[in-house]
């Protein structure tokens, strides 16, 4: 004979204050956890999404990113002249000469320095990313110490709005537009005319040159022309691949860290579970005598108190993920490691992380109701009902 | 003294529910200990910089350089008694994991700055002597098994290619916190290698480090050096090591602030778990509350009793997470050595601990309080658990 559902859920109802107390502990477990693999989630997507599968970066041998990279302007014209790379509608080949510096920048609302992106550009640039969408104003003009915005540049940096000026290179540089890229790495950047920016900076060097392929399978051979050419001391890599290396560090350390700290985390919310559950046991020995006498066997016992724990910790894992699902409205900006600049990335919630925070909490209950469960069966029928 | 005794008896009623609230208190303090921890580390650089050093670099960023010949006008400068360049290196030694700080010093003046960098005086004068020499931390040393005399490459990814060094010195910090793990060279050996190589990119130093002989001299001494590069090709920017060191900690100030928001979320997590524990003691003696009254004890006593038991078996906990503290941030300073270079406790932290415990108990004691002192005789005794 089973012991029905309603009786597991039934007892936690009848013990409110004490479910409700256990559970909310489990929800701040799963809310953490949720949490940091939001984060992670929201930093990798946002670089990934960055970058375009066939677009491919060249940068000089052994540097990690763009702001470390050097490639000569000779070494740049090579480059420019592989057959792979495809040719735009203009009749133009779709290839930019970027310059890639960090300018420190004052926070709006803390007035505190960041590192932002500055990225000079060639004409093709914005072909090259389509997911750049100019919002307001308009693009510099070639040669004008003109500049555009990122949206979260424009938002959170002092003299990054439209009509705004930032002085640097002794030149003083107008925002003459703002442009949307969704959640990628670019609505952290500046954009500028290169031959402008490279003046400014005393920079003889570009920083990269971005080009898209003709045939997406022609990156192999491409990429080993490039990297065994005794000119050349470059590297070339896919722009997704890129991105994705430039976040690695990162999104490391917030998982790893996140999960430290649930670790450490579900062991409070397992104790408090387990307490919980041997009290809901110590509690109903009586009860537990009757029901095992009406003929009830060990097993539907054992199955009845486990299934309460279950819904306890279901209880605390789905509250958990609904706080978590609001984090995603919060967008944060801290610098990348890896690439020593400002990043504005949010909180991601995924369908697998919904099921790995549900998961987590179910564990949480089973491990927590596990033991009283097994001592609630092995009563002897005499002794609990004999007991006061 | 029978309150006490009261206290201590309760408190094992369920040897069993004891142990695991302890447990509990004991790993929510752990880990609030080892985030501040880790929060206090972020700040270390800051915490350990000298008042009489100053921090110049280009105004743009830290990604532009300045020439060289900055050094002597910036020595010339009132108040100003020593000048050190340095150079962030960027080498990596193996492979990317092995990460450790790098820079290109001058070596005489930059030592002379950094007093908490402790070499003994053969090791120094061996390497000033030696233009391709390198002095590195002990834990640095100790981690890749460097001794002196060996040679070490490292792969430069700002300055490109295979750089030799020979380790002529092992310095130890000065004090708990000094960071022993970072890598220092000629910045005269990188310079000469450029010309040769990127004559383009010879000549340019990262950062000037300067020493002012009073800290209250450093606001004028900063402005003074600013002002002579002004509308320069490279404009400068000087602050004291502590400000050049909090921009650091400002940019990733989110993550920061996250962990200590965590910190404090795993308090509450605990107290949640402490509260419910005492609030289910006090269901289940509701009873003995009532015959207590009923014997003429006042509600101060009942209180007091509840009280008590909460702030023993929290502070209980606190102690034994206390205790474990220290073992578990020795284990990450030499596990995770690469990370946290120093992982030190400090006594504030304790502190703190003892802290939350307290609060973990008192709050917790709360509500089962409140029902125990306002409870009525007759409902008490009526009440079956």
């Amino acid at each position: 004979m089973v012991i029905p559902l309603s009786y597991s859920f039934r007892n936690l109802w009848t013990r409110r204050l004490t479910t409700v107390l256990t559970a909310s502990g489990m929800a701040m477990v799963v809310f953490v956890f949720a949490a940091t693999l939001m984060l992670a989630e929201g930093l990798q997507k946002t670089l990934i999404a960055t970058g375009s599968p066939d677009n491919v970066v060249v940068i000089r041998k052994g540097s990690v990113s763009e702001v470390q990279s050097g490639v000569e302007r000779n070494q740049a014209s090579i480059v420019e002249s592989q057959p792979e790379i495809a040719i735009g509608s203009n009749g133009r080949q779709l290839l930019a000469k970027e310059l890639v510096v960090l300018i420190n920048l004052p926070k709006r609302d803390s007035n505190k320095p960041s590192n932002v992106v500055i990225r000079g550009v060639g004409e093709e640039s914005l072909l090259l990313r389509p997911q750049v969408r100019l919002v307001q104003g308009r693009m510099p003009r070639p040669g004008s110490a003109e500049v555009v915005a990122g949206m979260n540049i424009a938002k959170r940096f002092k003299g990054g709005g439209l009509g705004e000026t930032l002085r640097f290179g002794m030149r003083t540089w107008t925002v003459v537009g703002i442009f949307d890229a969704g959640a990628t790495g670019f609505s952290s950047e500046i954009w500028g005319d290169v031959d402008q920016l490279m003046q400014a900076f005393r920079r003889p060097v570009y920083s990269s040159v971005v080009f898209k392929l003709r045939d997406t399978g022609q990156f192999q051979a491409l990429k080993e022309r490039i990297e065994s050419d005794p000119r050349l001391t470059l590297e070339a890599k896919r722009e997704t691949r890129y991105y994705e290396d430039q976040s690695e560090a990162m999104a490391t350390f917030l998982r790893i860290m996140g999960l430290a700290l649930t670790i450490i985390f579900s062991l409070g919310a397992v104790i408090g579970a387990m307490i919980t559950m041997y009290a809901a046991v110590a509690n109903r020995i009586t009860e537990i005598g009757t029901l095992r006498a009406l003929g009830f066997t060990r097993t539907s016992i054992l199955i009845a108190f486990v299934c309460e724990a279950l819904f306890l910790g279901l209880l605390g894992g789905v509250v958990g993920m609904v706080c978590a699902s609001f984090m995603q409205l919060i967008t944060i900006s801290t610098m990348n490691w890896q690439s020593f600049a400002e990043l504005a990335f949010s909180f991601t919630l995924t369908p697998s992380i919904i099921g790995k925070g549900l998961l987590f909490s179910l564990i949480m209950g089973l491990v927590g109701g596990v033991l009283p469960a097994f001592r609630a069966a092995n009563m002897k029928i005499v002794d609990a009902l004999r007991a006061s | 003294m029978f309150i006490f005794k009261l206290i201590i008896r309760n408190c094992f009623r369920h040897p069993l529910r004891l142990l695991l609230t302890i447990a509990g208190v004991a790993v929510a303090v752990i880990a609030f200990g080892l985030l501040r921890t880790l929060v206090e580390l972020w700040y270390l650089g800051a915490e350990s910089s000298s008042s009489t050093r100053l921090i110049t670099r280009n105004s743009i960023s830290l990604v532009f350089s300045l020439p060289i010949s900055y050094k002597e006008k910036i020595r010339q400068v009132q108040g100003v008694e020593k000048v050190a360049n340095a150079n962030w290196f960027g080498g990596v030694y193996k492979t990317e994991k092995n990460f450790f700080p790098n820079f290109a010093i001058d070596p005489q003046n930059y030592l002379d700055l950094y007093p908490e960098f402790v070499l003994s005086p053969e090791e120094r004068g061996a390497f000033l002597r030696d233009r391709k020499g390198a002095v590195a931390g002990r834990k640095l040393a100790a981690k890749h098994g460097w001794k002196v005399g060996d040679q070490i490459t490292l792969k430069g990814t700002i300055f490109p290619g295979q750089w030799e060094f020979v380790l002529r010195g092992i310095y130890r910090g000065a004090q708990r916190t000094t960071d022993e793990s970072q890598f220092f060279f000629h910045w005269n050996y990188l310079n000469e290698t450029l010309k040769r190589t990127m004559a383009r990119r010879a000549e340019q130093t990262g950062i000037f480090v300067i020493g002012v002989k009073k800290a209250d001299q450093a606001a004028e001494v900063a402005e003074a050096v600013d002002a002579q590069f002004k509308n320069s090709l490279a404009e400068t920017l000087t602050e004291t090591e502590k400000a050049f060191q909090l921009s650091f900690v400002a940019m990733t100030e989110a993550i920061v602030i996250a962990i200590q928001i965590v910190s404090y979320v795993v308090i509450v997590i605990i107290m949640v778990v402490a509260a419910n524990t005492m609030a289910m003691t006090a269901r289940e003696r509701i009873a003995e509350y009532a015959t207590l009254k009923a014997l003429g004890f006042g509600p101060l006593h009942i209180g007091g009793v509840i009280f008590g038991e909460s702030l023993a078996i929290s502070l209980a906990g606190g102690a034994l997470g206390i205790a474990l503290t220290f073992p578990a941030a020795g284990w990450i300073e030499t596990e995770l050595s690469q990370f946290f270079p120093v992982f030190h406790v400090t006594t504030v932290t304790v502190l703190l601990d003892l802290a939350a415990a307290t609060v973990v108990g008192g709050v917790a004691a709360i509500f089962p309080t409140w029902r125990g002192v306002t409870i009525r005789v007759a409902d008490g005794l009526r009440r079956i658990g």
